[in-house]
């Protein structure tokens, strides 16, 4: 089997998903070869043929013409799948590439089991297996799900792709997130709240406890989203990556997105009335009961002690 | 102007799921179902783009069993002129290249301007069914949109990247759409508006009369991810729970040193 891995490269930077790419290419014992759009300056530890296309003519968000480079670089190279990150170039990519070659796309997949691709249904609550009908499948990968024990190494064998001019959308730069009043990175215990607080008012209960850890509080999206608290308290993909000595989350299911935050913590202790929520895979200890009763007991204990 | 929202129902996801007897999908029984919550946002920028305005026509289409109108009707109260049923009771079984197959066949010839969709499904989450329209449709997509505005055949908009940072795109219409969670505060229908939505119109197709592409992609097996183990689950008393809970945190965390 012969894989196409195709790196992502960001605000004049690679981007370290390309060291996920290579690992799965190795779990499947495949051989690969590997697009970018990029720059001579960063290259990816890897030996193999890498296409390189020059971002300062391609740009760093430009879909419709990165599609035509790639597909280009699948037709010298007759790939039986072509890998991307699930990363917002990834799954922006990936059904443009799968449409032109008429292909099966297979999105966020977390492992290989059996030689079949696994990905997840429902918030992580279920896994599918999956399988394509067509030769060639294209395929991105859930964040973290193949990261290497060690960065490959190597240099890889440059070849340069040809930028032509052309585009249906127009990249005007970026908007960097708003400088954050908190550094959540830096706190050693963070108390959570997710969605099954239930209400904004329930947020005092997950600051208090947060006290009296001497800690600091952070949310998930939802949370976020709803306006209950500030972006600069999101813990998840779009928001911090932390790794507090503990981690604390009252009323999160779990979501990947969120798990991808905060999976570093080094203890986990999940509050949630659902037993099977999908926190539970990585809390270290999963109390199932309802916050609204357990916070307020636990946190008087705790400023007692 | 045209424009056509993409919508489906799933289940709510706090709901406890588990695999069919076929292992291809999730039980649907004993299930609350709703709207997808991307496509919450995507009716809502739809609505507000028609507000801006003023002369605008707004279709919503969803695919699945007769149990998906009342999510249509949702659609239409919150402000969607005309509902759009393709009725297939084995939707579930269709991959995402089957469900654009459709909705990129019924779009066709009918002079979009704009098409909205989620940015994935909360169920499936393949996060691909709206670039899939598009490409079908040779039209522009910007995805996981966060802002959004139009202006004279223009959309600009902010794509939400990891980290937080966004970036800054803009193409001309006819274009699609995918909606990010957050890019707007999606309203509640009112009394009267959901009221009104009885009496606007709602056709349903059977999908065998619109000949459906063949998925390129088949479920092996659906089931719950394995367990693996090593946490400790604790249920009781919440003064109980508490007690342990400190003793834990003394003993296995630095926390209250």
């Amino acid at each position: 089997m012969k894989t196409l891995l195709v790196a992502e490269y960001r605000e004049g930077k690679l981007l370290g998903t390309s060291s996920e790419l290579i690992n799965f290419a190795a779990q499947l014992g495949a051989e690969s070869a590997m697009f970018l759009v990029g720059s001579e300056g960063a290259l990816p530890g890897y030996s193999g043929k890498l296409y390189l296309a020059d971002v300062e003519q391609a740009g760093e968000f430009n879909p419709s013409l990165h599609k035509q480079m790639l597909l280009e670089v699948v037709e010298k190279e007759q790939p039986q799948m072509v890998v991307l990150p699930h990363s917002s170039y990834g799954w922006d990519l990936a059904p443009r590439i799968a449409m032109a070659l008429k292909t099966a796309q297979i999105s966020e997949v977390v492992e290989v089991k059996d030689g079949n691709l696994v990905v997840p249904s429902c918030n992580s609550k279920l896994r599918r297996q999956v399988k394509a009908t067509t030769a060639v499948t294209v395929v991105t990968l859930q964040g973290g799900a193949f990261t290497p024990a060690e960065d490959p190494s190597g240099t890889p064998e440059v070849i340069k792709v040809e930028v032509a001019a052309g585009g249906d959308i127009e990249f005007l730069g970026y908007e960097e997130a708003a400088e954050t009043g908190v550094d959540l990175s830096k706190a050693e215990v963070i108390v959570s709240a997710g969605r099954g607080i239930g209400k904004p008012e329930n947020l005092a209960l997950i600051e208090n406890l947060a006290k009296a850890l001497k800690g600091e509080y952070g949310a998930s999206r939802p949370v976020i989203d709803a306006e209950w608290a500030e972006h600069s308290r999101q813990v998840g993909t779009t928001g911090q990556t932390v790794s507090p000595k503990l981690y604390v989350a009252c009323g999160i299911s779990g979501a990947i997105q969120h798990l991808a935050g905060m999976k570093k913590s080094e203890f986990v202790l999940a509050i949630n009335t659902d037993k099977d929520a999908p926190i539970g895979e990585i809390a270290d200890v999963l109390v199932v009961a309802d916050l609204k009763q357990l916070l307020p007991v636990l946190t008087e204990k705790l400023n007692a002690l | 102007m045209k424009i056509l929202i993409c919508i489906k129902q799933v289940p709510d996801m706090e709901s406890k799921f588990k695999a069919n007897a076929a292992g291809n999908w999730y039980e649907e029984t004993d299930l609350a179902w709703r709207m997808n919550e991307y496509d919450e946002f995507a009716v809502e920028q739809a609505v507000q783009l028609k507000e801006q305005v003023g002369e605008a026509d707004l279709t919503v289409l969803c695919i699945g069993s007769d149990r998906v109108k009342e999510t249509m009707k949702k659609a239409l109260a919150m402000g969607c002129d005309r509902g759009v049923h393709i009725a297939d009771d084995e939707s579930y079984l269709k991959d995402s290249y089957a469900i654009a197959s459709l909705i990129a066949g019924f779009a066709k010839d009918k002079g979009f301007d704009l098409i909205f969709t989620g940015m994935q499904s909360q169920d499936r989450g393949s996060a691909q069914v709206g670039v899939l329209i598009a490409e079908m449709l040779g039209i522009p997509s910007l995805t996981t949109l966060v802002e959004f505005s139009y202006t004279d055949g223009t959309v600009n908009a902010k794509r939400e990247l990891e980290g937080g940072t966004r970036a800054k795109v803009s193409c001309s219409t006819p274009a699609l759409v995918t909606c990010q969670l957050g890019l707007n505060t999606p309203r509640y229908p009112t009394l009267p508006n959901i009221m009104k939505a009885k009496k606007k119109e709602l056709i349903s197709t059977p999908v065998a009369e619109l000949s459906p592409a063949a998925s390129l992609l088949e479920t092996l097996q659906m089931a719950p991810p394995e367990k693996k183990g090593g946490g400790l689950v604790l249920e009781g008393d919440p003064a109980d729970l508490a007690d342990q809970l400190i003793q834990i945190l003394k003993e296995k965390t630095t926390a209250l040193a």
